[in-house]
């Protein structure tokens, strides 16, 4: 039975509506995770502010413009985050639950897909707005600047969406990793430890050693928060640009057939644990 | 102790029964200072100093807090994961055996694989300690065990306090992940690299800087001040309002009834 292509859009609209929602309820958890991020990002930015003083022109980027990047990161933390994987789809691997999805006449990629896309969204929704109202109003260089140019803002934006999309991807790729290891913890940590040194989240891109930086912006983990956080005050621009969009469009398309292949793969020899 | 060992080995032994998954996290974990350590690095390849700190001697800081905080992690995390000991109704059983709470919650989590963060502290500590230059006498050995044994116990109380608040809230609050992991994220460098507030915070609110800032100027020789080497046995003051809390916790406690 093949679904019409309105009402595949319409199924898939209410999964995403059902896991938004959900993710709206966790407002106590939301408002702690506020606090926590505020009082990071500015730890971070102190910690840049020391760099700076020490040593203006070797740092490699515009003071407010890193000020801006650590803000969005933090404000949008649940986005971009590698290591918020959902539960959830870890259990029904383990524990036999597959089944039930399987069973369904859903194309299993897209379902939890489209489900880790509003978690996060709803995440992320929860969280920003005080983040960013705060940050705006900080004084000039540590605070959240307006973006660089009306241009910028329009490219920021389908950019943040393509590197979110990435994003759950890549997380798509250690879930399917899981169905062959079935222990999920491992894979999961090495995978996370590394992602959080080369996206950028520890130490922003800009701040590598040149020979990789050039190597580590060809990977997907530059077309995750690095591309839009950068394009957001300018940092990158022009020809530069338009490069890291390909980029990130080539490894969206990738990830997610590569995906897509190796899950089709994972269900062929699969074997459902217990009852 | 007797006993403990007893949970120590029971703790060995279980978590060697999924080897594989063992070694993988260990390495995971080793991977995620590493990274950590990388982040020096890169920044040092750009900037030769922060705040008159070298690059050898933020590397021993950054051991020196890593060390504190995987022996604590390692040894306590019982009270680290102890919302989920009352939401399971665990604590109730652990309230009608004739051993010490705090014993019996000690004991009941070992967590080996914290051992991938410490040995990467120890192979940064092996080569921050030659290259440093720090003269190392008497003193400064001592100095450094001090800072590595008060850090474990300030970190340690810091668990405690979230498992004591966890009587009240049966969650585990995420905002004191600030001074957990953000004191080991934050405690690579020198607190003082954060400016006077921060510092001044961090000295008398929340007690890290008298294991990581204090003592490590007497370390690198920056000061010649004998006081600041006894500072972090000053920071063990800090227990007596985290146990106080705890205790107060447990007054309060309800079984959740599960």
């Amino acid at each position: 039975m093949k679904a019409s292509l309105s009402s595949r859009a319409r199924m898939y609209g209410s999964l995403f509506r059902v896991r938004f929602i959900n993710g709206l309820q966790y407002r106590a958890a939301a408002a702690a995770g506020v606090c926590t991020q505020f009082a990071w990002g500015f730890m971070e930015i102190l910690l840049f502010r020391a760099f700076y003083q020490a040593d203006p022109p070797a740092f490699p980027m515009e003071f407010s413009a890193l000020a801006s990047y650590i803000w969005l990161q933090q404000a949008f933390l649940a986005l971009f985050m590698s290591w918020f994987l959902e539960n959830d789809v870890f259990a029904a691997i383990t524990d036999g639950n597959i089944a039930y999805e399987l069973a369904r006449p859903i194309d299993l990629y897209s379902k939890w897909f489209i489900q880790n896309l509003a978690g996060r969204v709803s995440r992320a929704l929860l969280r920003c707005a005080p983040i960013l109202l705060v940050a705006a109003l900080l004084p000039a260089p540590y605070g959240l600047s307006l973006p660089s140019s009306p241009l910028a803002f329009a490219v920021f934006l389908p950019t943040m969406a393509l590197g979110l999309c990435t994003v759950v991807s890549f997380c798509m790729i250690v879930y399917i990793a899981t169905f062959y290891t079935l222990s999920p913890l491992g894979v999961r940590v090495i995978a996370l430890s590394i992602t959080d040194l080369l996206t950028g989240s520890l130490v922003p891109l800009p701040f590598f050693p040149d020979t990789i930086r050039r190597i580590v912006e060809l990977t997907p983990f530059a077309s995750m928060q690095n591309l839009p956080l950068r394009v957001y005050s300018g940092n990158i621009a022009g020809e530069e640009l338009i490069r890291g969009v390909l980029v990130q469009v080539f490894w969206l398309a990738a990830l997610v057939i590569a995906g897509r292949l190796w899950m089709r793969h994972a269900l062929r020899r699969i074997v459902v644990q217990g009852g | 102790m007797r006993l403990y060992l007893r949970y120590f080995a029971i703790h060995v032994k279980s978590q060697m029964q999924h080897k594989a998954s063992f070694f993988l996290t260990i390495l995971g974990q080793f991977l995620g200072a590493f990274s950590a350590f990388l982040g020096i690095y890169f920044m040092f390849t750009r900037f030769n100093q922060v705040e008159g700190f070298t690059y050898s001697e933020v590397l021993l800081c950054f051991a020196t807090v890593l060390m504190a905080f995987s022996l604590a992690e390692c040894f306590f995390r019982g009270f680290d994961a102890f919302s989920s000991m009352i939401s399971n109704g665990e604590f109730d059983r652990i309230l009608v055996r004739p051993r010490g709470i705090v014993f019996q919650v000690l004991a009941s989590k070992v967590e080996l694989t914290r051992l991938g963060r410490l040995l990467q502290s120890v192979l940064v500590f092996a080569y921050a300690i030659p290259a440093s230059g720090v003269p190392w006498q008497m003193d400064k050995v001592v100095t450094l065990l001090l800072m590595i044994l008060c850090g474990t116990a300030v970190f340690s109380g810091l668990f405690l306090i979230y498992a004591g608040l966890c009587f009240f809230t049966t969650e585990g609050l995420e905002v004191l992940n600030i001074f957990t992991d953000g004191g080991r994220e934050f405690g690579r460098y020198p607190f003082v690299v954060y400016g006077k507030p921060v510092l001044l915070f961090f000295t008398f609110v929340v007690p890290l800087a008298l294991f990581q800032y204090y003592p490590f100027l007497y370390l690198i020789g920056r000061s010649q001040n004998p006081l600041y080497m006894l500072l972090p046995l000053a920071s063990l003051g800090f227990l007596l309002p985290c146990y106080a809390l705890w205790r107060i916790g447990l007054r309060h406690y309800r079984s959740t009834g599960s």
